[in-house]
């Protein structure tokens, strides 16, 4: 069926047009939206694009990063600056989708994928959408959390503050074929130490709940401790606690609440 | 629903077609341009055989909105051999044994030949990279790997 496509010179009048109407979806990489219309979604009827250059703005210079809505994955990896982003990019389909699928678009990638939000959620990202008036900044928790809802929303730029060090930030995706496939489970840590302590630890999953989840319990294991074996058992323990996996070609539930905990301890712990 | 107008180059010649809102660029390839080479097979960007290069950069055709191309540049497996002669990756594929049913092949090529216009001297790692997201069902990929090597390497039989 064909859909009408409608482009804007600015992100705000894209905006506009896609919360005007219900059954318009933003196009950004494609992978989302195309693979939707080639299935046959009938609910698609209006295509909505923007050819705005401040989507695909990187501003990666000072210690708080912005990644517009647009950027690839592959313009990260090309980005030195970028450096502790290059893994769960890399983590991300072959070449062709990391030179389409965007930033924007991984926010509303359903499981096994949207690994990249798992990362920016370890990270404490802020999203910033178009609003009636101008744009509002919301934390990509409360932004995953209502999801279902946001497909009238336009994602302008992600933003988060770059890791003290390389120690700080961890990523793991478990997938069954290498170097590329759909997440068994995503898992990042963002861990900043002060005085030898872990202060503000954040562990986020992929694929152990219908969107990208904090792991809770495990980050309350770390918090105020140092990251000894003790503390690293504890919070493996406490990882499944809060999450609600469902079955698919890639693992069971039961499979992946089996070995959420190895891994979140094989990440803690440092090893490959 | 009107048609759009659409113009690009294909190959290094400039075509203009029109389409329907929302058409897929392997859509108006195949089927408005007449280039069978890139193929459908999932439609949903996982098997990579509807791999083009668009601006030298490899994009799934079958997910890219075929109006996201104008006045863009178009590579597409017709327009790699060279004149009567086969392109050295061609010829490193059916000196390998790199091709069995054929039907990834198209996107083989077309990922291998946007790695090694960026790096003429791969490694092996950095091949099965390049070709990580393109599936075949036969070679069990280690022909293909060979074949990549040996066209960068210049070992190509005449």
């Amino acid at each position: 069926m064909a859909v009408t496509v409608k482009t804007f010179a600015s992100a705000s009048e894209a905006a506009g047009a896609l919360s005007s109407d219900r059954t318009a979806r933003y196009l950004g990489g494609g992978t989302l939206v195309m693979r939707a219309l080639n299935e046959g979604d009938v609910a698609i009827s209006t295509v909505v694009r923007a050819q705005d250059q401040a989507l695909t703005r990187i501003d990666a210079s000072g210690p708080r990063i912005t990644l517009g809505a647009g950027v690839t994955f592959a313009r990260i990896l090309a980005e030195r600056d970028l450096a502790f982003l290059h893994a769960p990019a890399r983590s991300i389909g072959g070449p062709a989708v990391r030179n389409m699928g965007t930033v924007g678009g991984n926010l509303f990638a359903p499981s096994p994928y949207g690994d990249f939000t798992v990362a920016l959620l370890a990270l404490d990202a802020t999203v910033a959408v178009a609003g009636g008036f101008g744009s509002r900044d919301t934390p990509i928790e409360e932004f995953l959390q209502a999801r279902e809802r946001q497909a009238g929303t336009l994602v302008l730029s992600v933003s988060c503050t770059r890791p003290a060090s390389s120690e700080a930030f961890r990523y793991r995706k478990i997938a069954r074929i290498k170097p590329k496939g759909g997440s068994v489970i995503t898992l990042a840590a963002h861990l900043p130490v002060s005085g030898g302590r872990i202060a503000g630890a954040r562990i986020a999953l992929g694929s152990m709940a219908p969107t990208q989840i904090r792991a809770r319990a495990a980050e309350r294991a770390l918090e105020g401790r140092s990251l000894d074996a003790a503390t690293i058992a504890a919070a493996a323990s406490a990882a499944t606690e809060g999450t609600s996996p469902s079955d698919n070609a890639l693992g069971s539930a039961w499979y992946r609440r089996e070995i959420v905990g190895v891994h979140l301890r094989r990440l803690l712990s440092g090893q490959d | 629903m009107s048609k759009i107008p659409l113009q690009f180059r294909h190959n290094g010649r400039d075509v203009a077609i029109f389409v329907d809102g929302g058409t897929n660029l392997l859509v108006a390839l195949r089927e408005l341009i007449g280039d069978m080479t890139p193929k459908f097979g999932c439609g949903q960007g996982g098997c990579g055989t509807c791999s083009v290069l668009i601006d030298g950069e490899l994009h799934l055709s079958c997910l890219t909105l075929a109006e996201t191309v104008a006045g863009r540049s178009i590579e597409t497996l017709d327009g790699m051999k060279q004149g009567p002669n086969l392109h050295p990756l061609q010829r490193a594929f059916a000196d390998h044994f790199a091709a069995q049913c054929g039907y990834c092949t198209p996107g083989m090529l077309m990922a291998a030949k946007a790695l090694l216009d960026r790096n003429p001297s791969p490694s092996r790692d950095e091949v099965i990279e390049a070709i990580s997201g393109n599936i075949c069902r036969c070679t069990g990929y280690e022909p293909i790997i060979n074949a990549i090597l040996a066209a960068a390497s210049g070992r190509v039989s005449a």
